[in-house]
């Protein structure tokens, strides 16, 4: 159904012209509260489909013989990242009033309002219910990460219990400390959409669960890097599209309202910063490895993506350019690192998203005049320290109790198999010699 | 001169490559297989049904040698592909007629090398 836009645009003035003035207000706050509420349910489209650019960059950049495992593991991180939202991580994660000096504090189970959370009485930018499922779509995305790296031989249901957890629970929690209005918000502590609040969290968590599952068999020989190449870059490419796309929403729903002037530079931000994240990584890959190698490019699209992610409203767009840029060439280098110190990271989770996670929560401090370094990295040691320890935890008591990585046999026979009893390419000949 | 066959599983050709290595065989070509033996097949899953699969994925060598490189190759991809179960695979060796380098004309026993 096709709104005419201009009759749209006539009934304010109308009513302008005839009203009382506080009517006339009233309907052109009416309008922009319609307004901002659309632009927000977009906005949660947009993120809902950064998971399918997930699902396609993992499952490209991962070998065919678990891709069913891995689309396994997509599909049910957003189940369980909507639903535990709902449940409990929402009022966890915005619980009103804090019990705890600004470090936890909860709104009680479940969700749902009355008619003021229908009304801008609510919000001017959007309904509770927007504003519940708008940041519930982001929720998911923290556990998404983690699934990456921990991706051809973790255990799924040892994966699910963590996510369900992690996503759960330790998510909210420490996203409440800012977004919720907690003891970081209080001291200043920026993150526009989530560099912190999402990227390095799952990126801690990434960390713990490569460093206690251990490399892929064959990965590390005699001290040698042997790689496991992806099985389809094109799935990988059209992932990192996917995922950009999504950004638009994830950044630009991150201003809470339609903000003509802030979602606009915040568009502009954001698509420079994976621009230059894409240039610095192209350059550093061809000059480092000879050869300019897509996956890296790919990774430097997203590692862009995440460094803008903290200030893609409050810097400069010349600022966004550079921090893009310094994203892409880290990215690179962590990549290499992480591989070097024997952490196996099949898709690069770890350094795009807590590498550049760090380095965009660092840089509001440095290019926003605004905003202190200090308390920046104040806020970044404190969700590493609070999020790496918890993933520890929890990944720590399920390899003691369920085991976290499948038996060799069956990470030889692929998951897909050995979890799932289903191929994800049955009519094709793929071609094994690992 | 003669042509081995090998048919072994795809998770051991590592082993089997490094093995031939040592012994100074460097040449072969390896190609996709499907097949079955004693192993037999399985069964996967498919929405709501059993899914029978008889034919296992398996790599094929082909190596030609000269005969007196024959017994090494042999005992190379044995030690390289033996696990003790089902499906470690079957080595043929059959007589090699002729053979030729297309690089250099080469042919009989300087061509398989």
């Amino acid at each position: 159904m096709q709104l005419p836009r201009k009759s749209f645009l006539i009934l304010p003035l109308l009513y302008v012209a005839v009203a009382p003035a506080p009517a006339a207000a009233q309907t052109a706050a009416d309008a922009m509260f319609a307004v901002n509420n659309t632009w927000m349910l977009v906005a949660t489209l947009l993120v809902f489909m950064m998971h399918l650019g997930f699902a396609f960059l993992e499952a490209g950049l991962t070998q065919s013989k678990n891709t069913v495992n891995i689309l396994f593991k997509n599909v049910s991180i957003i189940a369980i990242g909507l639903l535990t939202y709902a449940i409990v991580g929402f009022n966890l994660m915005y619980p009103g009033e804090f019990s705890m000096g600004g470090f936890f504090g909860f709104a009680g189970f479940g969700i749902g309002t009355d008619a003021a959370g229908l009304t801008s009485e609510y919000s001017e930018g959007y309904t509770y219910w927007t504003d519940f499922i708008f940041q519930a779509m982001f929720a998911a995305t923290a556990a998404t990460i983690v699934s990456g790296a921990v991706a051809e031989r973790i255990k799924l249901a040892s994966f699910l219990v963590f996510a369900t957890l992690y996503v759960g629970l330790v998510y909210p929690l420490v996203g409440s400390w800012k977004w919720g209005g907690g003891w970081l918000d209080e001291m200043g502590f920026y993150d526009f959409a989530g560099s912190t609040l999402v990227h390095s969290v799952g990126g801690w968590a990434a960390v713990a669960g490569v460093f206690l599952l251990g490399p892929r068999l064959g990965k590390y020989i005699n001290g040698r890097i042997h790689p496991i190449p992806g099985h389809s870059l094109p799935l990988a490419a059209a992932g990192m599209f996917l995922l950009w796309f999504g950004w638009f929403g994830f950044n630009g729903g991150s201003v809470l309202s339609a903000d003509p002037g802030l979602v606009s530079l915040v568009f502009v931000t954001t698509c420079l910063a994976a621009s230059a994240g894409i240039i610095g990584a192209m350059i550093t890959t061809w000059t480092v490895q000879k050869h300019p190698d897509l996956s890296m490019v790919l990774n430097g699209a997203l590692a862009g993506l995440v460094g803008i992610t903290a200030g893609a409203d409050v810097v400069s767009v010349m600022s966004a350019v550079i921090i893009g840029a310094v994203a892409g060439v880290l990215v690179v280098f962590s990549v290499i690192f992480i591989d070097r110190i024997k952490m196996d990271d099949p898709v690069g989770a770890i350094s795009v998203h807590l590498t550049c996670g760090i380095w965009g929560t660092l840089a509001v401090g440095i290019f926003s005049a605004d905003h202190s370094f200090l308390t920046q990295l104040i806020g970044v040691l404190a969700y590493g320290a609070f999020a790496f320890t918890a993933a520890f935890l929890i990944f720590s008591v399920i390899k003691a109790t369920m085991g976290l990585r499948v038996s060799e046999e069956d990470e030889r026979r692929g998951l897909d198999l050995s979890e799932h009893n289903m191929e994800a390419y049955p009519d094709y000949q793929i071609m094994i010699t690992r | 001169m003669k042509l081995v066959i090998a048919y072994i599983q795809p998770a051991a050709f590592h082993n089997v490559k490094q093995a031939l290595t040592e012994v100074g065989v460097g040449r072969m070509s390896v190609s996709n297989a499907q097949g079955v033996g004693q192993q037999g097949g399985y069964t996967e899953s498919y929405r709501g049904a059993d899914l029978e699969i008889q034919l296992r994925k398996k790599l094929r060598l082909e190596i030609a040698v000269n005969d007196d490189y024959l017994e090494r190759t042999r005992e190379a991809i044995i030690t390289g592909a033996r696990t003790g179960n089902f499906g470690d695979g079957v080595i043929f060796v059959v007589d090699l007629g002729e053979c030729y380098r297309i690089r250099t004309g080469e042919s009989g026993s300087p061509a398989v090398g």
